[in-house]
């Protein structure tokens, strides 16, 4: 009983990540069609500024923001200079353009900082909580995970819905022709797209990062997962895309936790061939009817 | 209903400005060798709407994508308030006070029809990402103003009851509305109608003539459209294209009895596809 608590803990928290950058990944592709590879070394490119930060004396929250701020910036500017010019031409260019990005800012930071190990800080302890006696999976960093990753999620879904930018965007989204006839500056929409994109893949970069150890190519399993869990929601809809985390961070820890820690990436791109064969347009299936 | 203005004199309803709101001259558009259109003029005077009828593949739909901008004409002018107009960016369309309707309506399915509105209230607001995201007073002042009027415009349209549907779940005709409002919601001084009656019932084409006849104290309309009785019964000013030309201009009553356009009228090919050069419509529901 224990261990399967501690399982479905463990469990939530990383999903919360994973849905995270799942969210990262559907809002770029859901107004794009664009699956956007260099999620994650654009996250760890965020993640080493906040470390560097952090290292040169400034506080964890300095750092924090830093990576957030460093997010959105990095993402507007990826979508201004690398992808606006091919946004004529067929999506697969700006997929190839992401894939070349994702090697670029792989070596670029290996270059920059280094490509050793090197320990993140978590603000909050790494230890689970006792309850009872027992120590269980729920760590004070952990409810800061959850915690950090709602608040996220609630703002996008508040500028979303209650904000007339939000509006903007999700016309600009939903069909950029009729957009631009009614007034909406569809070219910013995207930007601003793919910078909150950029800003929540961040969150998850120094989320993945805390307490543990980071290095040029400590997000490339995240963005398998993150993928995994985007499709599983649909990719295109946000909240597939959080469901789709969390059910996949449940599902991997007791793959983990009952089968075997080895199995857990064999196990991700298990569910994605079942997915992927038995729901084509994901759990919230929407995807098919709109493509025409 | 006036009907009887001389295609010179101002509407009487025309207060300030007195030249057209919107004049085309002598535009000829050509695609890869075929004519669409040729030395056509129109002009849309204040608080008029201008039927610009014909049959099919007169080039009803290229002269409607010249007016918008949206096709730049081999020669000749397009002039909107005494500003000769270039070629447009579709975004650009709402900042000068034009607004259209698309054939398709290129609605927002999966936006309830009052955002759908809002959206196209949006023209006004000055409030941009950053005083969105930080909930400035001013931006929360502003989307209550832009909601409000939004929801003004479904009142007018008498669309009220659907403000929280979504569209896939209405009937055509209201779907129709609800397109219309969202143009009528950039408040435009001049408003582009294409087609507008096409699917609708001889009732609801009715109810749709005395809609566009009320909006024209507020605002001047062109209405391209095949239905010879809406345009009729709704125009001030009727021009009459075939295979590219105009082939008549007047009063309805003018028109009516003029032998060209029976002419052409008797001799329509049925079936014919529009002119070439159309924007792609857009496919019901913005899929």
């Amino acid at each position: 009983m224990q261990q399967l608590l501690n399982t479905a803990l463990g469990g939530l928290t990383l999903g919360m990540v994973y849905a995270a950058f799942a969210l990262a990944l559907v809002l770029i592709f859901r107004s794009t069609r664009i699956v956007n590879f260099a999620q994650a070394p654009m996250a760890m490119v965020t993640t080493f500024i906040a470390l560097t930060l952090i290292d040169a004396g400034y506080s964890y929250w300095i750092g924090f923001a830093a990576a957030l701020l460093a997010g959105l910036v990095l993402g507007a500017v990826v979508e201004r200079v690398l992808i606006r010019p091919v946004e004529d031409k067929p999506e697969i260019n700006a997929v190839i353009l992401t894939l070349g990005l994702f090697i670029v800012l792989h070596a670029l930071a290996a270059v920059v900082f280094g490509n050793a190990y090197r320990s993140f800080p978590a603000p909050f302890g790494i230890r689970g909580f006792e309850v009872g006696g027992s120590t269980i999976a729920l760590t004070g960093f952990g409810v800061f995970t959850i915690g950090a990753v709602v608040v996220v999620m609630a703002l996008l879904v508040a500028l979303f819905r209650f904000t007339d930018v939000g509006l903007r965007m999700r016309a600009a989204a939903y069909n950029q022709e009729v957009a631009r006839l009614l007034g909406v500056r569809v070219g910013r929409m995207l930007t601003l797209g793919w910078a909150l994109a950029a800003l929540v893949g961040s969150l998850a970069g120094i989320l993945i990062a805390g307490g543990s150890l980071v290095h040029p190519g400590y997000m490339d399993s995240v963005v398998v997962y993150g993928f995994v869990a985007a499709v599983l929601g649909g990719l295109e809809s946000p909240i597939g895309a959080v469901v789709g985390g969390l059910t996949l961070g449940v599902s991997l820890s007791f793959v983990s936790g009952y089968v075997g820690s080895e199995l857990v990436a064999l196990a991700a791109l298990g569910i994605l061939m079942l997915v992927l064969t038995l729901r084509p347009g994901g759990l919230f299936s929407q995807a098919a009817e709109r493509r025409v | 209903m006036s009907a009887t203005s001389s295609p010179a004199a101002p509407s009487p309803g025309a207060a300030s400005a007195t030249g057209p709101v919107l004049e085309l001259r002598d535009v000829t558009v050509t695609f890869g060798g075929v004519t669409a259109l040729s030395g056509v003029g129109l002009a849309v005077r204040p608080h008029q709407v201008l039927g610009v009828i014909g049959p099919n593949g007169a080039g009803k739909t290229t002269l409607f994508n010249v007016a918008c901008g949206f096709v730049t004409p081999d020669t000749g002018t397009i002039v909107r308030e005494s500003r000769e107009l270039g070629r447009l960016h579709a975004h650009q369309l709402a900042g000068l006070g034009m607004a259209r309707t698309l054939q398709g309506l290129g609605l927002f399915d999966r936006m309830s029809v009052l955002d759908n509105v809002v959206v196209g209230a949006d023209r006004h607001a000055s409030v941009g990402f950053l005083g969105s995201l930080l909930a400035l007073p001013r931006a929360a002042r502003e989307e209550r103003e832009l909601r409000e009027r939004a929801r003004a415009v479904l009142e007018e349209l008498g669309i009220a009851a659907y403000a929280d549907r979504y569209p896939p779940s209405l009937p055509y005709p209201v779907r129709k509305r609800v397109a219309l409002a969202r143009a009528l919601a950039a408040e435009p001084t001049l408003l582009l109608l294409d087609e507008p009656a096409s699917g609708l019932s001889a009732d609801e084409m009715d109810e749709l003539g005395d809609l566009v006849r009320s909006l024209t104290d507020r605002m001047s309309v062109m209405l391209v459209e095949h239905h010879m009785d809406l345009v009729m019964r709704v125009c001030d000013e009727i021009t009459v294209l075939d295979f590219g030309r105009v082939i008549a201009h007047g009063t309805p009553a003018e028109v009516r009895d003029d032998p060209a356009v029976l002419a052409a009228y008797l001799g329509e090919v049925v079936g014919d596809e529009d002119a070439p050069g159309a924007l792609p419509a857009t496919p019901e529901g913005g899929r």
